[in-house]
């Protein structure tokens, strides 16, 4: 990897970060209740994404250049591991077991398959 | 005002500043910045294991960055509630380094599309993907509880 792509990279991760922050605000002000809805929707929308760029480059629609940026930079800061576990840790400490079970494996199962979706869509193409 | 019921249950979530009507935090560039800021380093710690680590079937350096992520958000985010209101410098340093470096440190539309390329894996793939679910919640859990043997700060 060229430093300038390592630089373009992470430069497209603090984008991501910001986007993930002003997103998860703005699904906030419209919700109410305690459940995570806005990380929820940015990792989901986030995974069918990086599905989707992993397939278009698979398929050499995409550079590796630009999937590295677009995919693992962008999506790769635009979602987060770390605040959906707080989160799913937080119901739990509230006692709300099935809400904290479902934020966990729902999220995962219909992740992984808007990542496949995504995937299956960019690979076609 | 002790109560830690009365804080909210989301990380992002922002305490009122009664006093003034000010934008919402996350409509504020300063704040914006600081969480990209934030991304920007945690991408290159991310990207940066990865290039050291070598590249194997099951992904280890994403395993291994969303599981330390989680231990440490959760160590941070219990530190600031025990130190406190969410104000002034303790919000900067949530959002910088919480939202921003952690959050762009760890990812999940990794974990989701990497368990989709290990499809002809399927056990593999369950075994990955679940692992670092329970694990990153246990993660977490480890970190609050490691947070909160440090004594409590002023209120």
């Amino acid at each position: 990897m060229t430093p300038a792509l390592f630089v373009g990279l992470c430069l497209a991760g603090g984008v991501g970060a910001a986007l993930r922050f002003v997103v998860d605000g703005l699904v906030r002000e419209r919700t109410s209740g305690t459940y995570p809805v806005g990380t929820t929707l940015i990792n989901l929308s986030g995974s069918l994404l990086l599905g989707l760029v992993t397939g278009l480059a698979a398929s050499a629609v995409v550079s590796d250049d630009l999937r590295l940026v677009l995919g693992t930079g962008l999506l790769g800061g635009y979602t987060t591991f770390s605040t959906h576990c707080v989160e799913t840790v937080r119901l739990a400490q509230e006692r709300r077991w099935r809400a904290s079970t479902l934020n966990a494996l729902g999220t995962l199962v219909l992740g992984v398959a808007l990542a496949g979706l995504g995937y299956a869509l960019g690979s076609a193409g | 005002m002790t109560g830690r019921e009365e804080l909210p249950l989301d990380s992002d979530v922002e305490v009122e500043e009664s006093a003034n009507r000010l934008r919402p935090v996350h409509l504020r560039l300063r704040f914006v910045l600081l969480v990209a800021l934030g991304g920007v380093l945690g991408t290159a710690g991310r990207e940066g294991l990865a290039l050291l680590l070598p590249t194997t079937h099951v992904p280890w350096a994403t395993f291994t960055v969303n599981l330390v992520g989680a231990f440490v958000l959760g160590a941070l985010l219990e530190a600031l509630l025990r130190r406190g209101e969410d104000h002034a410098h303790r919000r900067a340093i949530r959002l910088s380094v919480g939202t921003g470096v952690l959050g762009g440190f760890t990812t999940y539309s990794s974990l989701a599309t990497d368990t989709v390329l290990l499809r002809d894996d399927p056990g593999t793939a369950l075994a990955y993907a679940l692992g670092t679910v329970v694990l990153g919640v246990l993660a977490t859990a480890a970190g609050v509880a490691v947070a909160s043997l440090v004594p409590e700060g002023e209120r």
